[in-house]
C-alpha cells in the first residue's frame, strides 16, 4: 500500500488562477472582435483566430492544468507531452494515410 | 427470436464430431479438478487464498495459469491446422471442413496474442514489478483482482463460443465487410468483439495500476533511473498499453454499432470506408506486438547480467532503446497494410519508420553481447532460453526489415513468409522470454526449483521444433503459398508443408516436456526447496525476499541506492539484518467483489452476443452494482500485528543462515 503521503503538488493561487482568465479572455476577445467588426480581410482574420487559440491552449496548460517544469510537475508535463505527441502522430499519420488512398481511389 | 433466449436455440449446439470430443474431454478434465479440489478439500483454499486474492503475487500466478491453459488451447488449434494441412495437398481436402478451419485458425490468433501471450506477460509483471521496486503490493490492489477477472471473462466466453455457436470466421484481425453483419450474419464476430473488448478493459486497467505503481510506490532512495531493467521494460510496454489499447476499444466499439445498430463505420455503402478499421487496428495492432515483447527483452536484460555475474552494459541505453522503440512502434503501423494501396509517400515513411525501429532493437542485442562478454556465463535453463532467443529473434528481425521494403512487401504480403516472420519474432521473442521468465522466477515464486533436465528438454523441443516448423514457412512463402489456405494442390510445396507438422509435433513434445516439468518439481519438491530465497545470487529487490515471498513483501521499506539494489545490499552487509522491532504493516483485504462482477461481465457479453437482451441488462447493472457497493465498502484494509512480522521474518532468517 501506498503510504498516502500527499505530494506538494500545486494546484494554483487565486492569483494565477485570475491571471490566467484575464490572459483568455484578452485571447478570446480579440478573434471575436475581429470576426464581428470584420475590421480585417479573411486571411489574417483566420491566422489570428488559430495562432491566438493556440496560444491560449498554453495559457490554460500552465494557470488551469499547472503544467510546469519543476521537480514535482515534472512528470505531469513529460506525459502530456508524450500523450499529445502520440494522439498528434496517429491522428496525422491517419488522416494523411486514408485522405492518400482516397485519393488514389479517385 | 425469443425474448427469452434471443438467438439461442438448439442449433447453437455442436454437431462435428472434432467438437463434441473434445467438449467430452475438457468436461471430464473439468469433472476430475472438480473431484480432486473436493477431495482434497481445497475449496476453501482455493477460495480465500486465490479467487479472491488480492495479492499481487497470487494474481500473478493465476495470470500465468490461465496462459498456460489457453496455451494447450492455442496450441491445440496449432497443429490442428498444421495436420490439416499436410493431409490436404494434391486436392485432397483434408479432415477439416472450410467452416470449422475458418475459426480455428481465427481462434489460434486470438488466443495466442490476447489470451496466452498477454495474461503470461501481465502474470509475470504482476508478481515481479512491486517487489522489484520495493513496494507491498500495487497501487489499487481490488483493481488488479478485477483486471484479472475480465481477462478470465473474455477468456471464458472464447472457449464458450466452442461448445454454443461459433467463432469468428475472419481470421484474427477481423477486417470488415467481411466481418460486418453482411457477410458474417452468425454470433462469431460477436464472440469475437466482446471477448477481446472486455480483456482489453481489463489490460489497459492493469496498465493504469502499474503506472501509478512505479510512479508512486517505489522504494525510498529509488529514483526513476535506478528501476530495475525489467520494470522499465513493463513500465514502457504499460505506457504503450494506456495509449494504444483505447484505439482497440474504440475500434470495436464502431464494429459493434455496425453490427448491432445499423451504423456504417465500416460498410460498403452508406458511406463507411473499411479502410479506417484496418488503420486503427494496427494503430492498436502494432504497438500491441511492443507490448508483448519490450518486457520479454527486460527479462532477458535480468537473466544475463544475473547469470554472468556482472552489472547489465549499458542500462541507460537500454532504457532509452526501450523508449525510442515505445514512440516509434506509434509510427509504423502501416506496414501491416501497404498493399492497401495509400500513395507511394505514405508507404515509403512507414518503410523508412520500420527499418529504424529495428536500430534500437539492434543496440539492445549489443547490450546483452557486451554483458556476456568476459563474463562467466551459467548455463542454466533461463539461460539457455536467452541464447535461444538471441539466435531466434536476429533472423526474425531480418525478414522484418525485409518486409519493410514495400516493394518486397507487395510480393509477401498474406504470405506464410509473413507467417513465418511474425512467429519468428513472437515465439522467438517474446514466449522464449515469458519461458526463460517463468524459469528465472519459478523458485522466488513457489519456493522450490524447477526440475532442470525437463527444462533443458522443452527448450531443446521448442527451440528445434521451432526451427522446423517455420523455416519451411519462409520457403513456402516465396513459392506463392498464401496464408489461410484451407488446401492446396502444388506437388512442390508438400514437402515443406511435412517438414512443417514434424516441427509441429516437435513443439508439443516441448509442452508435454514443460508440463512434465511442473508434475515433477512438484513431486519432488521437498528435496530441491529454495530456503535462501536467493537461489541465483540475484541483483534486485526480488531476490531480497523468502521463496516464496512473504504476503506483505518487506517488513521494512528498503532504501535503495544503486540499480542492482540487492547486490549493493549484500555488499555493503546491510541484507539479512535481524531487526529488533517492526512497524505495524498495513495491508489491502481479500474481496469477492472482482470474481462477481467478473462473472456478471462474463453473462453481460454472453448475453450481447446472443441478443438476450434482459440478462445483458442485469449482468451490466449488476456489475456496475457491485463496483459501487464495493467502494463503500469501509472493511477494504488491515494491519499486520509486530509479533507477526517479527516472527516471519525470524523463521526466513534462521533458513537463510542454515544456508
Amino acid at each position: 500500500m501506498s503510504d498516502h503521503s500527499s505530494e506538494a503538488h500545486s494546484h494554483g493561487s487565486v492569483k494565477s488562477y485570475v491571471v490566467g482568465f484575464i490572459w483568455s479572455v484578452i485571447l478570446t476577445a480579440i478573434p471575436f472582435w475581429m470576426v464581428m467588426t470584420e475590421a480585417f480581410d479573411k486571411g489574417p482574420t483566420y491566422i489570428t483566430i488559430v495562432v491566438l487559440a493556440i496560444v491560449q491552449i498554453f495559457v490554460h496548460l500552465k494557470y488551469f492544468l499547472h503544467l510546469n517544469f519543476s521537480q514535482q510537475g515534472k512528470l505531469d508535463t513529460y506525459s502530456f507531452i508524450f500523450s499529445a505527441v502520440i494522439i498528434v502522430m496517429v491522428v496525422g499519420l491517419s488522416v494523411w494515410i486514408i485522405y492518400a488512398s482516397n485519393a488514389m481511389m479517385m | 427470436m425469443s425474448a427469452l433466449l434471443g438467438k439461442l436455440s438448439w442449433d447453437a449446439l455442436p454437431y462435428d464430431p472434432i467438437v463434441i470430443t473434445t467438449l467430452c474431454v475438457v468436461a471430464v478434465a473439468a469433472f476430475v479438478v472438480a473431484f480432486l479440489v473436493i477431495k482434497n478439500n481445497l475449496l476453501g483454499v482455493l477460495w480465500n487464498d486465490w479467487l479472491t486474492s488480492v495479492d499481487h503475487k497470487r494474481l500473478g500466478v493465476m495470470y500465468i495459469v490461465l496462459a498456460f491453459v489457453m496455451l494447450i488451447r492455442g496450441f491445440a488449434d496449432a497443429i490442428m491446422m498444421r495436420l490439416q494441412l499436410a493431409l490436404a495437398t494434391n486436392g485432397d481436402p483434408g479432415y477439416l471442413p472450410p467452416s470449422h478451419y475458418d475459426q480455428i485458425f481465427t481462434a489460434h490468433g486470438v488466443i495466442m496474442i490476447i489470451f496466452m501471450a498477454m495474461p503470461f506477460m501481465i502474470g509475470l509483471m504482476n508478481i515481479v514489478v512491486p517487489l522489484q521496486i520495493g513496494a507491498r503490493d500495487v497501487a489499487f490492489p481490488f483493481l488488479n483482482n478485477l483486471s484479472f477477472w475480465l481477462a478470465v471473462s473474455g477468456a471464458v466466453l472464447v472457449n464458450i463460443s466452442l461448445g454454443l455457436g461459433e467463432f469468428a470466421m475472419t481470421g484474427w484481425v477481423a477486417y470488415p465487410p467481411l466481418s460486418g453483419l453482411e457477410y458474417s450474419p452468425g454470433v462469431g464476430v460477436d464472440y469475437y468483439i466482446w471477448a477481446l473488448q472486455i480483456s482489453g478493459i481489463g489490460t489497459t486497467l492493469t496498465a493504469v495500476n502499474f503506472l501509478v505503481t512505479v510512479f508512486k510506490m517505489r522504494a525510498p532512495g529509488m529514483k526513476l533511473m535506478d528501476m530495475p531493467i525489467f520494470t522499465w521494460t513493463c513500465t514502457w510496454a504499460n505506457i504503450l498499453i494506456a495509449a494504444s489499447f483505447p484505439i482497440l476499444t474504440a475500434v470495436l466499439a464502431m464494429l459493434t454499432l455496425d453490427r448491432y445498430l445499423d451504423f456504417h463505420f465500416f460498410t460498403n455503402d452508406g458511406g463507411g470506408n473499411s479502410m479506417m478499421y484496418i488503420n486503427l487496428f494496427w494503430a492498436w495492432g502494432h504497438p500491441e506486438v511492443y507490448i508483448l515483447v519490450l518486457p520479454a527483452f527486460g527479462i532477458f536484460s535480468e537473466i544475463v547480467s544475473t547469470f554472468t555475474g556482472k552489472r547489465l552494459f549499458g542500462y541507460k541505453s537500454m532504457v532509452w532503446a526501450t523508449a525510442s522503440i515505445s514512440i516509434l512502434g506509434f509510427i509504423v503501423w502501416l506496414h501491416h497494410f501497404f498493399t492497401m494501396g495509400s500513395s507511394a509517400n505514405v508507404n515509403a515513411f512507414f518503410g523508412i519508420m520500420t527499418m529504424i525501429i529495428a536500430v534500437p532493437t539492434g543496440v539492445k542485442l549489443f547490450n546483452w553481447l557486451f554483458t556476456m562478454y568476459r563474463g562467466r556465463l551459467r548455463v542454466t535453463v533461463p539461460v539457455l532460453w536467452t541464447l535461444g532467443f538471441m539466435v531466434t529473434f536476429t533472423i526474425g528481425g531480418m525478414t522484418g526489415v525485409l518486409l519493410a521494403v514495400p516493394g518486397a512487401d507487395y510480393v509477401l504480403h498474406n504470405s506464410l513468409f509473413l507467417i513465418a516472420h511474425f512467429h519468428n519474432t513472437i515465439i522467438g521473442g517474446a514466449v522464449f522470454g515469458y519461458l526463460a521468465g517463468f524459469a528465472f522466477w519459478f523458485p522466488k515464486v513457489m519456493g522450490f526449483h524447477l526440475n532442470v533436465k525437463l527444462g533443458k528438454a522443452a527448450f531443446w523441443c521448442w527451440l528445434v521444433g521451432f526451427f522446423l516448423a517455420f523455416m519451411p514457412l519462409y520457403v513456402l512463402g516465396f513459392l506463392g503459398m498464401t496464408r489461410r489456405l484451407n488446401h492446396t494442390d502444388n506437388p512442390d510445396w508438400n514437402i515443406w508443408l511435412y517438414i512443417a507438422v514434424v516441427g509441429a509435433f516437435v513443439i508439443l513434445a516441448g509442452i508435454i516436456c514443460q508440463f512434465l516439468q511442473l508434475y515433477v518439481s512438484f513431486r519432488d519438491r521437498k528435496q530441491n526447496l529454495d530456503t535462501t530465497g536467493d537461489p541465483w545470487n540475484g541483483h534486485t529487490l526480488e531476490w531480497a525476499t523468502s521463496s516464496p515471498p512473504q504476503f506483505y513483501n518487506f517488513a521494512e521499506l528498503p532504501v535503495v541506492s544503486d540499480i542492482d539494489a540487492f547486490t549493493d545490499m549484500k555488499e555493503k552487509g546491510t541484507a539479512y539484518v535481524r531487526k529488533e522491532s517492526y512497524a505495524p504493516i498495513h495491508m489491502p483485504r481479500n474481496t469477492m467483489a472482482g470474481i462477481v462482477i467478473g462473472g456478471l461481465i462474463t453473462a453481460f457479453g454472453f448475453a450481447m452476443i446472443w441478443h438476450i437482451w434482459w440478462l445483458a441488462i442485469v449482468g451490466l447493472v449488476g456489475s456496475i452494482v457491485t463496483f459501487v457497493v464495493r467502494a463503500y465498502t469501509k472493511d477494504v484494509d488491515y494491519y499486520v500485528q509486530p509479533d507477526e512480522v517479527a516472527r516471519i521474518e525470524n523463521a526466513h532468517l534462521d533458513n537463510v543462515a542454515k544456508g
